[in-house]
């Protein structure tokens, strides 16, 4: 695993907001701007490691209890300022996703986790379907429950495409371990089954991803980097206030229709039946 | 001299944890009104198994059932968990969207449907990884795109329970109905010890998988609202009248503020007691059966 998990995000959070402290009331872990991006203010939205954090299963950059209700906190604000806007002046949110998973601790199971995730997607897709634009930008890892929590629900995906991307349900040593396989053969399986693969390439693959993002080295971005990438996630803005509110567009692109094709022919074979049941 | 009194409830009770998914779906509606949609005669099954030496089945362990419950409409999707795990690939998950969002469809247009998820679940099928993990992103959009229009119920009646990225779906639901033998968690004890070492969590202490995860303390502490016994005729009743109820301006996973508060005033410098959180917990912040 890499030991970077979660400076990606921090790094890119401040080169997109300018901003590197948690809001006064916030845990360490949670970063949240309301910053420029083009001629518009959007919500910047980001977990980071802490490791002085009072649940010690989040410190490297894990999604926990705090990190889930203080996403949702923030999220529902927007929301409810906005709740009387049309849809063409709703806030953006963009979320910079680098999180390694949810945390998996003994406190964050007996006070609910599953519900704390639950809260956090539950805000993520009610903006989405309130109308307003929510850009995920995968900066680094985005990993399981971490990613159900921060950033999955997004009507538009960007990530960079660099090999420290790795967007996956378990990480390679647990996936190898349960699926009864050594690593080097998870990764060989990968290539050959897209969904099983850690390479974001195989990913994108998939017809999930709105766009792939090159970076030369997205640890140290350059001002001109920066730029690009905001043009980029204007983009994404853009085409997300002129598409639907659900995720269906997941289901559109040419990749979709042929990596997908099994679940979309099921969708369309229940469709069908259901009108006469 | 009546022969009934000196025999238990339990021995003349219909179980429902003892049936399969199939079942349990098809025991929770009006007789004879329902019918099963995309089953097993239709063989869409996971193309993703037999390309790893792992049989599929014909309806990929995903059951879905449309008919009348107490005289409305509903749709029950159950998770078979003796198949896979329960686990969610492409097509469980993608069948199991449709569905909701069918149900969405005519809720939208005046036919309320609710929805019944009968989860069994360890969560993401790791043969199909992230298409897994994006169709329970998906599902969870569709049981937010419904629940506005009509219930959305989670069932979890054991004994696989419900974990991983589905836990997420209970969470999002209108409401959760459980029994004593189901349990409800992100991540299970396993896992945890795997991850975070056996301080963490001793996944053989089974008295502390159920203190945390059973039904009793999910409905205790308010993250369930009702606990039912393993009878068919009293979960279906108990169904039933979730289906009949009215809608909610909020539900649960709405009330953010309430439950940042709680996570804010726990104590974490050492585990925590699930009884007292129980006490901390225990009011009426939704509205259970009980």
């Amino acid at each position: 695993m890499s030991e970077h998990i979660g400076l990606r995000g921090r790094v890119w959070f401040e080169a997109l907001t300018g901003n590197n402290q948690p809001v006064s009331g916030d845990p360490g872990t949670v970063l949240a701007s309301n910053s420029q991006i083009g001629d518009e203010i959007a919500l910047f939205l980001c977990v980071v490691p802490n490791p002085s954090s009072r649940f010690p299963c989040v410190r490297d950059g894990q999604v926990g209890l705090e990190e889930a209700f203080t996403l949702a906190h923030h999220l529902r604000r927007v929301i409810a300022e906005d709740r009387e806007k049309p849809r063409a002046q709703k806030r953006t949110v963009i979320a910079i996703v680098d999180v390694k998973s949810q945390a998996y601790g003994r406190r964050e199971e007996t006070a609910g986790i599953f519900f704390a995730a639950a809260a956090s997607s539950d805000a993520y897709a009610s903006a989405r379907m309130a109308g307003h634009p929510v850009i995920s930008l995968v900066a680094g890892q985005a990993f399981s429950g971490g990613f159900l929590t921060h950033g999955y629900q997004a009507n538009r995906i960007l990530s960079f495409d660099d090999s420290g991307i790795v967007i996956h349900a378990m990480h390679k040593e647990a996936a190898a371990r349960i699926t009864r396989r050594s690593v080097d053969e998870l990764e060989e399986l990968g290539h050959q089954i897209a969904p099983m693969s850690y390479d974001v390439h195989d990913y994108a693959r998939l017809g999930l991803l709105y766009k792939l993002l090159h970076v030369d080295d997205p640890q140290n971005p350059t001002a001109a980097d920066v730029e690009a990438i905001k043009h980029e996630l204007i983009g994404a803005i853009q085409d997300a206030r002129r598409g639907a509110t659900d995720l269906s567009n997941r289901l559109q692109s040419d990749a979709a229709k042929q990596t997908r094709k099994a679940g979309i022919a099921v969708r369309a074979a229940l469709e069908a039946q259901w009108q006469n049941a | 001299m009546n022969q009934t009194s000196t025999i238990p409830d339990f021995v003349s009770r219909k179980s429902f944890i003892e049936v399969d998914g199939r079942k349990r779906a098809q025991s929770l509606f009006d007789e004879g009104t329902w019918k099963e949609l995309v089953g097993p005669f239709d063989r869409m099954e996971s193309p993703w198994l037999p390309l790893q030496g792992v049989a599929p089945q014909f309806d990929d362990g995903c059951i879905v059932i449309k008919g009348k419950i107490g005289g409305m409409a509903a749709v029950a999707i159950a998770l078979e968990g003796a198949f896979q795990g329960g686990s969610i690939g492409e097509v469980s998950g993608a069948k199991m969207a449709a569905a909701l969002d069918l149900a969405t469809k005519d809720s939208v247009a005046g036919k309320r449907t609710a929805a019944i998820l009968l989860l069994e679940t360890g969560g993401v099928r790791l043969q199909e990884a992230n298409l897994g993990l994006a169709a329970v992103a998906e599902v969870i959009s569709s049981v937010l795109a419904l629940r506005p229009h009509a219930p959305v119920i989670t069932l979890i009646a054991g004994t696989v329970g419900c974990f991983g990225g589905m836990s997420l779906a209970a969470g999002v639901s209108s409401y959760v109905v459980m029994t004593r033998e189901a349990r409800l968690g992100l991540n299970g004890p396993e896992v945890i010890e795997q991850e975070s070492g056996i301080d963490e969590f001793d996944s053989s202490d089974r008295a502390l998988i159920w203190a945390i995860h059973g039904g009793e303390q999910r409905v205790g502490m308010g993250l369930a609202d009702a606990l039912v016994e393993d009878d068919a005729e009293k979960i279906k009743a108990t169904i039933r009248e979730y289906v009949q109820a009215d809608l909610l301006p909020e539900y649960r996973s709405q009330q953010v503020e309430l439950y940042r508060d709680r996570i804010t005033a726990l104590d974490t410098s050492a585990q925590i007691d699930p009884i007292s959180l129980r006490r901390e917990w225990n009011n009426t912040t939704t509205g259970g059966l009980r």
